[in-house]
């Protein structure tokens, strides 16, 4: 079974989050790393994959400058090879010109089974997997705690507000999962060592057919007006516990008559 | 452009619409004349609300057969557009079938979305979309600049629902075209988990636990303090990804917005993906040994000790006032 896995390499969110004066667009210019949410979409496909006997799990990211080293992390972690699609067109996209290019570079690894996060942890738009789903035009089944795969179907526990569903869905298909959905594995030494010479494909837009003016910041149409600190709250109180704390709370309770 | 209608598509769980969905209708109102609904499975039964609250129209999508909503609501909006009597604008509650249903719609129109709006204004004929981002410290005004409806997926708790006293709402069946593989998922069971107390989203009281608390069995005194609280437990993202708890906990960026007269941060260091969650609580505590901890940014009452002292001590208190 294949099994492409949608990854997105973020500015590290240790470091604070910067954006460009001019176009307002997040500032992803500088060293990127693989989001901690694709961790478990990279841990579920190599899971997968294994537990069907074989198949390859894929890659697949969008990134500025050609960047790698989020890949050779999930590489590292298992993934037999990885397509990157880098042009300097792409810079300002929507999710919708994102997932216009992505899906067209899916398509090149032929997958039975595609997972993606439920959503970014930089920008957090979350829709990109189902638009790839409708330009696929293959069903989806998002936010799932439990993967399955029985021959030509997947079987998904999805997430709802009042507790979770079961979903059949036959393949090929798209799956978002939730983080904490498995345990992502740590690459080993040998894994660091052979994800330096595993295969990255890399691709521009025009290698993926795609019309240069329907991606980037000349397809995009929306664009960020204005950008303005929010109202702060007002600064609180602040107790040191020294055996008391918990009294204080208390009092705040009943001051608010909660008690 | 200017805005006339607005659709907003409306969640209805047991015959009622949900708040959010509500929370939509009220807001639409006041930046359209033309407000309706859309609705599936059996929601046009709550035509009544629906019309309370603003909606003129429901279009019903009706029974899906099991389907997840996402592919047929979208082909259905998707189909009115096409025939000319689509909205200039649809509202989505950011729900997991909400956001499914922005995406291919999305798609279908082949329009952007803007997601996780938190305020709605009308500017130049259109409307502008606000976004509370790093953690809900800036506001990012954003709009669409190319003409077609445009798609916003609003987190909930963003309007106040209030209702308008309108008539109920006119039925219009309006059947999604058949859309194929995409359509191709089913729901065989659907599992509700055992809840004590209020919704997490609509309790009074909030108690949240983090990574601070150390280990697993620790959280069982943040359920313990909600319950004498006769709040909600809830959670920090770590937590959830630890596998702690259930992700039906997590406050926060994913996870559900809360805005409960208390919010209690128990353990909680406040990353930017939990403040998004609960910043608008009316009144927040936060307990964390850190002193540095971001939450006491947002506390009006911040304990900078040890959650497995404090937390005890308070629930001891609490249980010896009966």
């Amino acid at each position: 079974m294949n099994v492409v896995v949608c990854v997105k390499q973020i500015p590290d969110p240790a470091a604070p989050p910067a954006l460009d004066p001019g176009s307002k667009n997040l500032v992803r210019d500088g060293k990127l790393i693989l989001d901690d949410s694709d961790a478990y979409g990279v841990e579920m496909a190599l899971q997968l994959a294994d537990a069907a006997g074989g198949g390859e799990v894929t890659l697949v990211s969008m990134a500025p400058n050609g960047e790698v080293s989020g890949l050779r992390t999930a590489l590292a972690m298992g993934a037999a090879k990885a397509i990157l699609v880098s042009d300097p067109v792409l810079a300002g996209s929507d999710s919708l010109g994102t997932a216009k290019v992505l899906a067209a570079a899916i398509t090149r690894a032929e997958p039975d089974l595609i997972l993606a996060a439920t959503e970014s942890s930089d920008g957090y738009t979350g829709t990109t997997p189902v638009q790839i789903a409708e330009i696929l035009g293959m069903p989806s089944v998002t936010f799932a705690k439990k993967v399955e795969v029985t021959g030509s179907s997947v079987k998904v526990e999805r997430q709802t507000e009042a507790g979770y569903d079961e979903v059949e869905c036959p393949l090929p298909a798209v799956v978002t999962v939730t983080a904490g959905v498995v345990e992502p594995r740590y690459p080993s030494f040998k894994g660091i060592m052979a994800a330096k010479s595993k295969p990255v494909e890399n691709l521009t837009v025009a290698d993926l057919g795609i019309d240069a003016g329907q991606v980037g910041a000349a397809g995009a149409r929306q664009e960020i007006t204005n950008v303005a600190p929010a109202d702060a709250r007002a600064a609180g109180e602040i107790v040191v516990d020294e055996g008391e704390g918990h009294l204080r709370v208390i009092e705040f309770l009943e001051q608010l008559k909660v008690l | 452009m200017t805005i006339a209608k607005i659709w907003v598509v409306a969640e209805v769980v047991d015959g009622a619409p949900t708040t959010t969905s509500l929370e939509l209708l009220s807001h639409a109102r006041s930046l359209a004349d033309g407000v309706e609904a859309v609705v599936w499975g059996d929601g046009a039964a709550a035509a009544g609300t629906l019309g309370e609250y603003g909606a003129t129209t429901v279009h019903d999508v009706g029974d899906l057969g099991g389907a997840l909503p996402g592919a047929p609501v979208a082909a259905s909006i998707a189909a009115a557009v096409a025939g000319g009597a689509g909205p200039d604008a649809v509202l989505l509650p950011a729900t997991y079938d909400g956001r499914d249903i922005a995406g291919r719609l999305s798609v279908k129109l082949d329009r952007p979305v803007l997601t996780n709006v938190v305020d709605l204004t009308e500017t130049d004929g259109g409307l502008a979309s606000q976004h509370a981002i790093f953690g809900g410290t800036e506001i990012l005004t954003a709009r669409f600049t190319a003409e077609g409806p445009g798609i916003f997926v609003v987190r909930a708790k963003s309007f106040p629902a209030e209702p308008s006293g309108g008539a109920p709402a006119a039925v219009v069946a309006a059947p999604a075209p058949d859309t194929g593989a995409a359509n191709a998922a089913r729901i065989v069971a659907r599992h509700v988990e055992e809840r004590t107390g209020p919704k997490l989203d609509e309790a009074d009281v909030v108690v949240s636990g983090g990574r601070g608390l150390g280990e697993k069995e620790q959280y069982a005194m943040i359920e313990q303090l909600a319950s004498l609280l006769h709040g909600a437990a809830g959670a920090s993202r770590a937590i959830v990804d630890a596998g702690w708890v259930p992700y039906s906990h997590q406050v926060g960026q994913t996870g559900k917005t809360v805005k409960p007269t208390v919010y209690m941060a128990c353990g909680i260091s406040g990353a930017t993906q939990h403040m998004v969650g609960m910043k608008n609580s009316k009144n927040i505590v936060a307990i964390n040994k850190d002193q540095d901890a971001p939450i006491f940014q947002v506390a009006d009452l911040g304990i900078v000790g040890d959650v497995h002292k404090v937390v005890p001590k308070l629930i001891e208190a609490l249980q010896a006032r009966g």
